[in-house]
C-alpha cells in the first residue's frame, strides 16, 4: 500500500497543467480527485513519475445554467453535482446517478472530470452522461475541442482524450421534464456497480445507459429503438445486452450480467415512463 | 452472589459507557505503528506469488545495493536463527502430521504469500522499493486447492509428510457398541446433507504490525506486537528462537481488532526478533492490506457431511458427522483443533441419546493456512446441526420452530449431562425461542408468506430459526489435557488496594476492543464499594502482567473475570481481618457493604475500606501475623466450560429475478448468564451478527485453479458496511452459570455462532416453493439466481 516514489507538482491553471503534462510526456499524470488514481499507484499498478494536481482548479468548478444545457466544471466534485438545484431541476439523472457513487467520503474528493477521463465502464457517471447525450470540452496544447460523450470511449480506461489534454468542462442536455429512472445493482451499498441502468424517455424518444456492461460504458441503442418503433418495454428490455459484451468476473457470470441487464432496465424504463 | 448481597447500588448489570472509547474516538490510542522507535529498521517480506513452487535461487545482490537497504536474506541464509519451528500448540493425535514450517521458506513456496526472501531498509518505502529487485527463479507445482482431491494424495504438498492426510479425529459416543447404526437403521426420518463452509478472511481494521526492540543492556527484548496473546507470544518466541524467557518481554499496544487473526504466532513476529537480535537495533514490521490477505490466517475451510436420525415425531435419535477440513499449507498455532472446538456441538441445543459419531480428516492444501476465526468451529458445527434441522423439519412437513420445540434440552434436565460426558451448565432453550419467536412476530410473518409467497411472485418472504450453544470459556485444563492441547485454560489476575483506596488490577486476559477494563472496572467497584473510575486496569504487558493466557474463546470475563472477583474477595478476606482487629470484633462478625466494615447490629461501629487500606500501607498496627498491604493474586482454573445459547431469527425478502437478498428483520436473543454491561453485551452480539451474516451473504476467500486469491482487497472481499446490514433487535434470557462466582457466561462469539444458520434457513425458506432445498454461502445475488434456475430446472439445488 505504499506506492512508488514520484514528484508532485501543483498547476495553478488549465494552461498550466497541460504545459508541466508537456515537459513531463507520458510519465506525467493529472490529478484530481485522486479517488481513482491513488489507489492503483498504491497497488503499483500506475507508477507516474510525476504527478500533476489539478485538484485546486477552482475555475473549474462550477455548475452553470448555459441555456438548453447544463455546463459543469470538470473539477466538480460528486457531492457537488447530487445537491446542485439547477440539476435537480433540469438534470435530476445525473444529481441522482452521482447520489449512488461510492461512498460520502469518495463523493467529496471524486470529480466528474476525473471520472470520465478515467474512463471505467464500471463509473456511474461516464454511463449516465453518455444516456443523457452530453457532450466532453478537452482542452489541449493547440487549443479546445468538443467530444460527444458517444464518441469518447474507446476501450477499457481507453478515451479519445490524448495524454496532454485536460478535460474542462461536461456539457449535459436539459433533460425537459422526461421521465427517469437510475437503477445500480451492487452488494454493497458503497461498491462499483455490478450492472447499472441511467434510462430516461421522453415519449417514444428515450436514452439508456449501461454500467459495467463491457469495456466502455455502453448506449443501449437497440432498446431505445424498440422504444421508438412503439415496442412494450417488457420486449424491449430483453434487447439490453444486445449492444454490450458483459464480461464475467467474480460478481457475474456472462449469463447472469445479462440477465440483470435485462431486469434492469425493464425495471428502468418501467419508472421512467 | 456475593455481590448482590454485598452492595446495594450496583454498578453490574448497568449499561456504563466504556471506559476506553475516548482515547480511541480521538486517536489518541497507540497501535504498533504509532509508537516512535528511533534508529528502527523496516522489515519488508517478498512473498511467493506461486501457490506451489520449488524455489531454484534467491539473488538479492540488486536489493543490497540499493540505497538505504542494510541487510536482505533469502530463506536459506537465516536457518541459523531457528532453535525450532514455527510452533504448532495443539498436535490433536499422536500420529498428525506436523510439516516444518520456518518463517522464511527454504526449499519450496506452499501458499501465495509464504515468505521467501526479506529486506531491512532504514525507511518502510525503501523496503518495499527493494522488494522488487530480489530475483527469485522457483520451478511452479501443481497447485492443490480441492480438499477432496487433496486427500486422494495425487500431489503430495509435504514430501516428508508422505500424505495431506494431517490426521483423523474421532468423536464417537455410544450407550452400547453399533447404538448409531441401530438408531439410523430404526430411523422414521433419516436426513444427509452436505455443507461447505467457505473460507474467511479475518479482515480486522488494523493490520498486523511488531516492533521488536533490544534493551540497551542486558540482552533483553522487547516485542510489541498488535496480538490477541501477548503471553503466549513470549513462550513460544523464547522457545522458537532459543531466547531465555525471563529475557523476552511482549507487548500488545492498542489493537486493532484480531478475531481469531491475531491468536497467533506470525512468522513476522519471530523475523523482527530475530533479525533484531542479529543486528543489535531495532527492526519493526507493518502488514499491507493485500500481504494481510494472503499472509494472515485464514477462517473455516471444511466440508461438512451430517447425518440426522429422528423417530416418527422427529426426536433426534442419532447424528453422525464426517468432516473434511481445510488446514492450508501448513499448522499454525491451533490450526488442528479448531475442528475439535466444534466436534461436541453437532447435536446442538437438543436431547439426543448417546449415539454420536463423529469424525474430522484434515488435510494440507497449498493455500494460507487456516486457525481460530470467530467462534472457531463453534459456527461451523452450529450452521450443519442447524440447516440440517430445517431439513429434518421439511420432512415432517412441519415448522422448523416445532422442531426444535420437541428435541430442545428441557430446563428441568439441567445441569444435564451430554452424550459426549460433558456437562452443560444451565438453560432455558424454550424460554429464549420464545422470546424470539415473540419479538419478531412469529405467527404473523408465517401468515404474511403464505399470501405473500405465490407463484408469480418475485419477492419471496423467508423466515429462519437457528438455536445455538457455545462452549465456551476456554478452558478447564484438564479437558484440554484431554484434548492434546499443549496449555491450560486459567487465568490470572491480581488486585491491589493502593494507600489511598485506589485499586489498581492486574490481568492476563488481553484485551483487543472487548471492553475488559471497563467490564474489570465494574466487577472490582461492585466488590470493593468504589466508583469504577478509581479502577485502574493493568493488561498486555508480560513485564506488568507475567501471567495469563489472553483473550480468545469468549473466555476472558468467564476466565479473567471471575479471577478479578475472586481476587477481590481475598483483598476483602485481609481487610476483615484489619478491619476486626481496628473494631475489636471477629471478623466473622462483620459486615462489608458499599465499601464499609460494620459490626452487625452495631452499625456506627464502622471504618471504610479506605481507613483499612492506609492502615495495611503504614502497617503501624496490624493484627498478629498479618503482611502489610492488601494485595491478593489468583489464577483461576474454570471446573467447566460454560455454555451461552439463545435463538436467532431472521427474516428475508429475496427478489427472485436478480437474487438479491434483503433481511427485513433480524432478532436476536442471546442468555450469556449475568451481564456485567448489558451495552457491551449488545455491541457484542451486534458485531457478531454482522460477522456471522457476512459469511452467510458476502465473504469467501476465493481463490483460482492456480491457487491464487482472487479478492484480496477490501474493494473485493465483501465485508459488509454499516449501510449493509440490518438493525439488530436484541433480546435476553438470563440463566446464570451456576459454576463460576458472577453467574456468567461468555457473549464474545454467540452472534457469529447464531447468526449465519439463521440467515441461510430464512433464505432457503423464501425460496422453498420454487424447489430450492440449499443455498451456497455466501448466498450472493449471482448463487442465489443460479440455485433458482437449477430448482426450476429440476436438478440438484445448493449451487454447488
Ligand atoms: C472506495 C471508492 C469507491 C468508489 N465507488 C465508485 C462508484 O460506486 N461509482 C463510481 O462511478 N466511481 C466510484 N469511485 C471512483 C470515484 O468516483 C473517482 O473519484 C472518480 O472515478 C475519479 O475521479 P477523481 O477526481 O478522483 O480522479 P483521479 O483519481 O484524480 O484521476 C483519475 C484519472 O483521470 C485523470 N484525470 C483526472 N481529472 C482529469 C481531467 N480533468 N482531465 C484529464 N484527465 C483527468 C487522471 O490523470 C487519472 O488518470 C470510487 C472510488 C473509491 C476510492
Amino acid at each position: 500500500m505504499i506506492p512508488a516514489a514520484f514528484d508532485y507538482k501543483r498547476a495553478g491553471s488549465a494552461e498550466e497543467a497541460i504545459s508541466l503534462v508537456g515537459e513531463y510526456g507520458e510519465d506525467a499524470k493529472f490529478l484530481a480527485g485522486g479517488h481513482s488514481l491513488l489507489p492503483l499507484m498504491k497497488l503499483r499498478l500506475a507508477q507516474p513519475a510525476v504527478l500533476i494536481d489539478i485538484g485546486r482548479l477552482s475555475d473549474l468548478s462550477y455548475i452553470r445554467d448555459a441555456g438548453d444545457h447544463i455546463a459543469i466544471g470538470a473539477l466538480t466534485r460528486h457531492m457537488d453535482i447530487e445537491q446542485s438545484p439547477l440539476l435537480g431541476q433540469h438534470v435530476p439523472l445525473l444529481a441522482h446517478a452521482a447520489s449512488h457513487v461510492g461512498d460520502p467520503q469518495v463523493r467529496h474528493r471524486g470529480t466528474i472530470g476525473g471520472s470520465i477521463a478515467h474512463a471505467d465502464p464500471a463509473s456511474d457517471l461516464p454511463a449516465t452522461t453518455l444516456a443523457l447525450g452530453a457532450t466532453y470540452i478537452v482542452q489541449g496544447p493547440t487549443g479546445t475541442r468538443e467530444i460527444p460523450a458517444a464518441e469518447f470511449y474507446l476501450g477499457f480506461l481507453e478515451s479519445a482524450l490524448a495524454a496532454d489534454e485536460i478535460v474542462t468542462e461536461i456539457r449535459v442536455p436539459k433533460m425537459n421534464g422526461a421521465g427517469w429512472n437510475f437503477q445500480k445493482f451492487n452488494r454493497r451499498a458503497q461498491d462499483w456497480a455490478i450492472v447499472g441502468v441511467a434510462a430516461w424517455r421522453r415519449g417514444n424518444e428515450s436514452g439508456i445507459g449501461l454500467v459495467n456492461m463491457g469495456s466502455t460504458p455502453i448506449l443501449a441503442v437497440s432498446v431505445s429503438a424498440a422504444i421508438a418503433s412503439g415496442a412494450a418495454i417488457d420486449d424491449a428490455a430483453k434487447l439490453a445486452a444486445t449492444d454490450a459484451e458483459p464480461q464475467a468476473d467474480l460478481n457475474a457470470s456472462i449469463e447472469y450480467r445479462t440477465h440483470l441487464a435485462q431486469v434492469l432496465v425493464r425495471r428502468a424504463l418501467t419508472a421512467a415512463s | 452472589m456475593s455481590i448482590t448481597e454485598e452492595r446495594r447500588a450496583a454498578v453490574i448489570g448497568t449499561p456504563m459507557l466504556r471506559r476506553e472509547d475516548p482515547a480511541l474516538l480521538t486517536g489518541e490510542a497507540k497501535f504498533t505503528n504509532d509508537i516512535p522507535i528511533p534508529g528502527a529498521l523496516y522489515l519488508g517480506v517478498l512473498r511467493s506469488p506461486y501457490a506451489h513452487a520449488k524455489i531454484l535461487s534467491v539473488d538479492v545482490s540488486a536489493a543490497m545495493a540499493f540505497p538505504g537497504v542494510v541487510a536482505a536474506y533469502g530463506g536459506a541464509d537465516l536457518t541459523a536463527l531457528w532453535a525450532a519451528p514455527m510452533p504448532c500448540a495443539w498436535p490433536v493425535t499422536a500420529d498428525m502430521k506436523n510439516p516444518p514450517h520456518y518463517p522464511v521458506a527454504v526449499d519450496k513456496a506452499c501458499y501465495a504469500g509464504d515468505a521467501v526472501a526479506v529486506v531491512l531498509a532504514n525507511d518502510d518505502r525503501v523496503a518495499h522499493d527493494a522488494l522488487e529487485l530480489i530475483d527469485v527463479r522457483y520451478e511452479a507445482l501443481p497447485a492443490v486447492i480441492d480438499l477432496e482431491e487433496a486427500l486422494s494424495d495425487r500431489v503430495v504438498i509435504h514430501a516428508g509428510a508422505g500424505t495431506n492426510k494431517a490426521y483423523t479425529w474421532d468423536l464417537k459416543c455410544e450407550s452400547h457398541e453399533g447404538a448409531v447404526d441401530e438408531a439410523f437403521a430404526a430411523a422414521t426420518h433419516h436426513v444427509k446433507e452436505r455443507y461447505i463452509q467457505q473460507r474467511l478472511l479475518p479482515m480486522f481494521m488494523e493490520p498486523r504490525a511488531c516492533a521488536a526492540v533490544p534493551q540497551p543492556f542486558g540482552g533483553d527484548m522487547t516485542l510489541y506486537s498488535s496480538t490477541q496473546i501477548p503471553h503466549i507470544l513470549k513462550v513460544m518466541t523464547a522457545l522458537t528462537l532459543g531466547i531465555p524467557e525471563q529475557q523476552m518481554r511482549v507487548v500488545a499496544p492498542a489493537v486493532g481488532g484480531g478475531f481469531g487473526g491475531k491468536l497467533n504466532v506470525y512468522a513476522e513476529e519471530l523475523l523482527c526478533v530475530a533479525l533484531s537480535r542479529k543486528l543489535g537495533v531495532p527492526v519493526r514490521w507493518n502488514e499491507e492490506r493485500a500481504e494481510n490477505a494472503m499472509s494472515t490466517i485464514h477462517g473455516r475451510g471444511q466440508i461438512q457431511d451430517i447425518e440426522l436420525a429422528a423417530d416418527a415425531d422427529g426426536k433426534l435419535t442419532a447424528v453422525r458427522v464426517r468432516l473434511i477440513a481445510d488446514m492450508g499449507a501448513y499448522l499454525q498455532l491451533v490450526t488442528p483443533g479448531v475442528p475439535l472446538l466444534g466436534a461436541f456441538l453437532y447435536a446442538g441445543v437438543y436431547d439426543l441419546p448417546v449415539a454420536y459419531d463423529f469424525s474430522c480428516t484434515s488435510v494440507f492444501t497449498t493455500m494460507t493456512p487456516t486457525d481460530a476465526y470467530r467462534g472457531a468451529g463453534r459456527p461451523e458445527a452450529t450452521y450443519a446441526i442447524e440447516r440440517a434441522m430445517d431439513s429434518l423439519a421439511a420432512k415432517l412437513g412441519i415448522d422448523p420452530l416445532e422442531l426444535r420445540k420437541r428435541n430442545f434440552i428441557r430446563k428441568d434436565q439441567y445441569p444435564y449431562t451430554a452424550f459426549s460426558g460433558l456437562t452443560y451448565d444451565s438453560g432455558d432453550h424454550l424460554a429464549a425461542a420464545e422470546k424470539a419467536a415473540e419479538l419478531v412476530g412469529y405467527e404473523a410473518l408465517r401468515a404474511q408468506q403464505a399470501t405473500q409467497n405465490v407463484d408469480a411472485g418475485t419477492k419471496r418472504l423467508g423466515i429462519g430459526v437457528s438455536s445455538y450453544f457455545e462452549m465456551c470459556g476456554l478452558a478447564p485444563s484438564r479437558v484440554l489435557a484431554s484434548l492434546n492441547y499443549s496449555a491450560g485454560g486459567w487465568e490470572a489476575a491480581t488486585v491491589r488496594i493502593l494507600a489511598t483506596n485506589k485499586i489498581q488490577v492486574v490481568t492476563g486476559a488481553t484485551p483487543h476492543g472487548q471492553g475488559h477494563v471497563t467490564s474489570w472496572s465494574m466487577i472490582v467497584a461492585d466488590k470493593l464499594g468504589v466508583a469504577p473510575e478509581d479502577v485502574d486496569v493493568l493488561h498486555s504487558d508480560t513485564a506488568i502482567s507475567p501471567l495469563g493466557l489472553d483473550t480468545y474463546g469468549s473466555r476472558s470475563l468467564v476466565v479473567g473475570g471471575v479471577a478479578i472477583a475472586m481476587a477481590c474477595d481475598r483483598v476483602i478476606d485481609k481487610a476483615r481481618k484489619i478491619a476486626a482487629h481496628q473494631l475489636e470484633a471477629a471478623p466473622e462478625d462483620l459486615d462489608f457493604i458499599d465499601g464499609t466494615f460494620s459490626v452487625k447490629g452495631s452499625p456506627d461501629r464502622a471504618t471504610p475500606l479506605a481507613a483499612i487500606a492506609f492502615a495495611a500501607f503504614t502497617a503501624h498496627d496490624l493484627p498478629e501475623g498479618v503482611e502489610p498491604n492488601l494485595e491478593a493474586h489468583v489464577t483461576y482454573d474454570p471446573p467447566n466450560f460454560s455454555w451461552p445459547f439463545g435463538t436467532h431469527i431472521c427474516v428475508v425478502e429475496v427478489d427472485t429475478e436478480t437474487g438479491h437478498v434483503d433481511i427485513l428483520k433480524y432478532v436476536a436473543v442471546d442468555d450469556c448468564g449475568v451481564q456485567i454491561n448489558p451495552m457491551i453485551v449488545d455491541g457484542q452480539v451486534h458485531g457478531g451478527v454482522v460477522q456471522g451474516l457476512a459469511q452467510a451473504l458476502y465473504e469467501v476467500a476465493s481463490y483460482d485453479e492456480n491457487g491464487n486469491l482472487r479478492n484480496g482487497s477490501l474493494a473485493e472481499y465483501l465485508v459488509p458496511a454499516a449501510s449493509d446490514v440490518p438493525s439488530v433487535t436484541t433480546g435476553h434470557t438470563v440463566t446464570p452459570s451456576p459454576t463460576n462466582l458472577l453467574g456468567v457466561k461468555g457473549i464474545g462469539e454467540a452472534g457469529t455462532i447464531g447468526a449465519a444458520p439463521a440467515v441461510i434457513n430464512a433464505v432457503v425458506d423464501a425460496l422453498s416453493g420454487l424447489g430450492v432445498t440449499d443455498m451456497m454461502m455466501p448466498a450472493s445475488p449471482m448463487t442465489v439466481w443460479n440455485t433458482i434456475k437449477a430448482a426450476q430446472a429440476g436438478s440438484t439445488t445448493g449451487g454447488k
